[in-house]
């Protein structure tokens, strides 16, 4: 495979698990110490293979939390209670253990501070977690891009990286917006339904900004966030997508 | 060498056929959708597949003119590279074999292109001989946008990325031009029994 545009083979390696550290109810952030890591772009991806004692394999794609780090790669991931491999990583992984992983994975849903902007980021549920790699970036550049970010959410309890998100939203250029889906706190001002084509032209930058947007989310929430920027005058060439799940409905 | 995770378990299916799942592949019963941007949503009376490049006279279709060719009806497993397998999916569509039957050409090669700007690169010999089809119809539906609606490219023997969806050209080339994923690392060519997930594999 010798094109231009192809990196080497991506080989297996095998990543150290340093630190986990529990968020919302069945998220786990785990960091992993991964010697031979080649680096990787905001938005990227790694295949994890976990393998049980009579050799019985399974892989995952698990999305990135962080800009590169040297060695370092940081995973959030999401309990799914019927998951093979997410329950794992979860409940089970802990420090000292070791897990093979590949990567990067992806180039095209993806964002670094040279790129500019405006930014927009719009998240549902576990979406978020590609996105907050875009957004740390840009935070750890210190650069003036301004950014808009959406995120949908059943509750603030299941806000992930909530605490986080509170700080950079008070920085300069970053406006951050929620949306709790099915309960709110006492005294909760801000949108209480799922996203919709009213909400993106109240919080989106107009077409006019040509914002770079990326959708992350469950595929219910992506087909209605993209169509409806795509409504609103949004070039589809300038929203990047990314859907899990099966065909399942938004938080 | 592979290095067992401490407590481990895993799922497996005791209800799968032999050499129906591929390396690395999970069942599902559901039909996840992936791309890589919004979903076009394109109008059937607009609709037209073009075949285009290295031939004489480019041919293109409508879609009545699509739906009046002979039609095949197709039960297939596929194999998406993001790692789940859906057996036994059931599909109407036009063999690629009818829309070439007539045509003379050099190719070896040829690039799918699709409404929404989408494109994926294929071997001729890979999209003939009844290995490739224009899919309308899923699961006794018309196919629905975020599928791939009104038609996709079907080419359930290699990775589903190559089943280009909202196809509209297939361009005949001497050359193999990587398509989409392909530019960003994924396999050119992509077998899923032998995991040619990226290049290189």
């Amino acid at each position: 495979m010798a094109g231009a545009t192809l990196r080497g083979r991506l080989t297996w390696l095998l990543g150290d698990v340093v630190e986990v550290a529990d968020g919302p109810p069945g998220v786990r952030t785990i960091a992993l110490d991964c010697p031979g890591w080649q680096g990787h772009l905001p938005g990227q991806h790694v295949d994890i293979r976990l393998t049980a004692e009579d050799g019985y394999q399974a892989q995952r794609s698990y999305s990135i939390a962080a800009p590169a780090d040297g060695d370092r790669v940081e995973l959030t991931v999401e309990r799914l209670d019927d998951g093979e491999v997410s329950p794992y990583l979860t409940d089970e992984l802990r420090p000292g253990d070791q897990i093979e992983l590949r990567g990067p994975i992806g180039g095209y849903f993806v964002w670094e501070p040279r790129l500019g902007g405006p930014l927009l980021l719009i998240a549902g549920g576990s979406g978020v977690v590609p996105l907050m790699a875009m957004l740390r970036a840009r935070v750890a550049a210190a650069a003036d891009v301004p950014v808009r970010m959406l995120l949908s959410a059943r509750s603030q309890g299941e806000v992930i990286f909530r605490e986080e998100l509170e700080g950079i939203g008070r920085g300069p250029g970053v406006e951050i917006t929620h949306t709790l889906t099915r309960s709110q706190p006492p005294g909760w001002t801000g949108y209480d339904r799922r996203v919709d084509r009213d909400m993106l032209a109240e919080v989106a930058w107009p077409p006019s900004d040509a914002p770079h947007v990326f959708v992350c989310g469950p595929t219910g929430f992506v087909e209605t966030a993209a169509d409806a920027l795509v409504s609103l005058g949004h070039d589809p060439l300038r929203i990047r997508t990314e859907r899990f799940g099966p065909t399942g409905g938004p938080p | 060498m592979n290095r067992i995770s401490r407590g481990f378990l895993g799922r497996r299916r005791r209800d799968v056929p032999a050499g129906r799942v591929p390396p690395g592949q999970y069942l599902t019963d559901g039909f996840p959708i992936l791309a890589a941007g919004p979903t076009p949503h394109v109008d059937i009376s607009d609709w037209r597949l073009s075949l285009v490049g290295e031939i004489d006279d480019p041919l293109t279709w409508t879609w009545d003119e699509l739906r009046a060719l002979p039609q095949e009806e197709i039960t297939v497993d596929i194999h998406c590279v993001t790692k789940w397998s859906k057996l036994d999916t059931g599909w109407v569509g036009v063999s690629l074999d009818t829309l070439l039957a007539d045509v003379d050409t050099s190719a070896e090669f040829v690039l799918a292109r699709s409404y929404g700007g989408y494109t994926t690169n294929l071997p001729l010999a890979d999209v003939s001989d009844g290995k490739a089809w224009i899919a309308h119809t899923y699961d006794g539906e018309p196919l629905d946008p975020e599928h791939g609606g009104p038609a996709r490219l079907l080419v359930p023997h290699l990775y589903f990325w190559k089943s280009a969806k909202w196809v509209r050209e297939i361009e005949l080339r001497g050359d193999d031009e990587p398509g989409f994923w392909e530019g960003y690392g994924y396999h050119s060519y992509g077998d899923p029994w032998l995991e040619q997930r990226y290049a290189g594999d």
